[in-house]
């Protein structure tokens, strides 16, 4: 029996491969059409990982490259939960993320802007949820960065993000945005997703609640993977 | 106004960019962090099956190697249990094999590798058979959202006649865009063309 498949991808809700304005994926896009399948095995499962996988400092990038002094910055949480798309949790999932140091600038051999590096961060960090689907990271909220795409572009301040969920059809690598920041509506990355309300739900809200008072801010940030069919009406499959 | 339907709408997708490395192989960034980074070993030693090297470029437009993607490779054992609570063979799976890969392409050349076994044919769906293949996933700059593709293996024609996904490709030249070559003995080229001549396909999983 073929475990159930997850429901098509919504593609409206994601940037095309070609956005003409953001200038790297003129290339970089496929244009023939993607080939349509029913699910099997092989996009249905995917890798799985446990707390074998990452250590404790992993997921506070306050500590997990600091030099014997803390980076410098607004100190950070950032949290939220993992969700598919019938609202159920992921419970146990991996998630990355990676991101610029306060002044804008990457810990990366590529990365030559001004900015200053940060002696005590290094920008990465990855967790697993917990069972009801929750994660969440100590950081520094990121500075914003200019990049080459056209004269006097600036990518908002953001943090990568990279998930799995429990299957290979689920991947998904996205960049959370704050709230209020004006640099958003004015990002080729971000207004390549033709959905205003899809661009709304990568912007991360302050939550005083989640706040440490005298030490972190909290923002929140959930992710929502594709969610599986029901199986109740599912025709029989022959040969099952 | 009818009735809402209440289902949450899938997160939007975003290019990793040109700092994947920091994330998901800080080591390629220029820096440690972690005590081990992930996907590096697929099939440890001891594992059963034929040892294999897969190794290719990612090919932009204009014919030039993408030298800051990230790809990610999910496979079968060499008796085609994939190592995941959800596959009904899954107590039988080979110990220690974990399926999973990640590499990158390399910054002066763009060139990829990895080491792994050989998959066995794995179930498809109304109780078809799919040939022996590998599933690939794909970032970089420039990629907005990410890319699946499916590589196969040239010995396995008759296999191959009969496999779901590669014939539901409907025009048979593309179909040699997921079939690899073999270029020694256990070492298989796998080049991924993102557009223009020779398109890989790229499957809407
Ligand atoms: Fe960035």
């Amino acid at each position: 029996m073929t475990p159930a498949e997850f429901h098509q991808r919504d593609r409206s809700l994601h940037p095309p491969a070609h956005v003409p304005a953001y200038k790297t994926s003129v290339t970089r896009s496929p244009r023939l059409p993607l080939l349509t399948i029913r699910q099997t095995a092989s996009e249905i499962t995917g890798p799985t990982f446990g707390h074998g996988d990452i250590g404790a400092l992993d997921n506070d990038l306050t500590l997990n490259f600091a030099q014997g002094g803390m980076p410098v910055g607004e100190r950070m949480v950032l949290h939220g939960r993992v969700l598919d798309e019938n609202a159920r949790p992921v419970p146990n999932t991996l998630v990355e993320i990676w991101q610029a140091n306060a002044s804008g600038r990457y810990r990366h051999r590529k990365d030559a802007y001004l900015g200053a590096l940060d002696p005590n961060f290094g920008g990465c960090g990855r967790t697993l949820t917990d069972e009801n689907g929750r994660y969440h990271f100590r950081t520094i909220k990121p500075g914003p960065y200019p990049w080459p795409n056209h004269v006097n572009a600036w990518r908002p301040r953001h943090i990568h993000v990279s998930v799995f969920g429990t299957a290979f059809s689920q991947r998904l690598i996205t960049q959370l945005y704050f709230e209020g920041d004006p640099l958003i509506p004015l990002c080729t990355i971000v207004q390549g997703i033709p959905d205003p309300s899809a661009i709304e739900r990568l912007i991360a809200v302050l939550d005083m609640n989640a706040s440490v008072p005298m030490d972190l801010l909290a923002y929140r940030f959930d992710i929502v993977l594709r969610g599986r069919r029901s199986t109740m009406f599912e025709n029989r499959l022959e040969g099952n | 106004m009818a009735q809402a339907l209440g289902y949450l709408k899938e997160t939007a997708s975003q290019t990793a960019g040109p700092y994947v490395h920091i994330g998901l192989a800080p080591g390629a960034a220029g820096f440690q962090t972690f005590a081990q980074e992930l996907g590096r070993i697929i099939a440890p030693e001891g594992v059963p099956g034929e040892r294999i090297r897969v190794e290719g470029l990612v090919l932009d437009g204009l014919g030039a190697p993408v030298k800051d993607a990230l790809l990610e490779v999910w496979q079968a054992d060499a008796n085609g249990i994939y190592p995941h609570p959800e596959d009904p063979r899954v107590a039988e799976v080979a110990s220690g094999f974990r399926g999973w890969g990640r590499v990158i392409t390399d910054f002066d050349t763009g060139f990829w590798s990895f080491d792994t076994i050989r998959p066995g044919p794995t179930p498809g769906r109304a109780g078809k058979r799919q040939a022996p293949h590998i599933s690939f996933w794909l970032v970089s700059r420039g990629i907005n959202i990410g890319l699946n593709t499916r590589m196969y293996f040239p010995q396995d024609q008759a296999l191959h006649a009969t496999d779901p996904v590669l014939t539901s490709v409907e025009h048979p030249v593309r179909r040699q865009t997921m079939i690899a070559t073999r270029t020694a003995p256990a070492t298989y080229r796998f080049d991924i063309r993102l557009q223009g001549d020779g398109e890989t396909v790229f499957i809407d999983v």
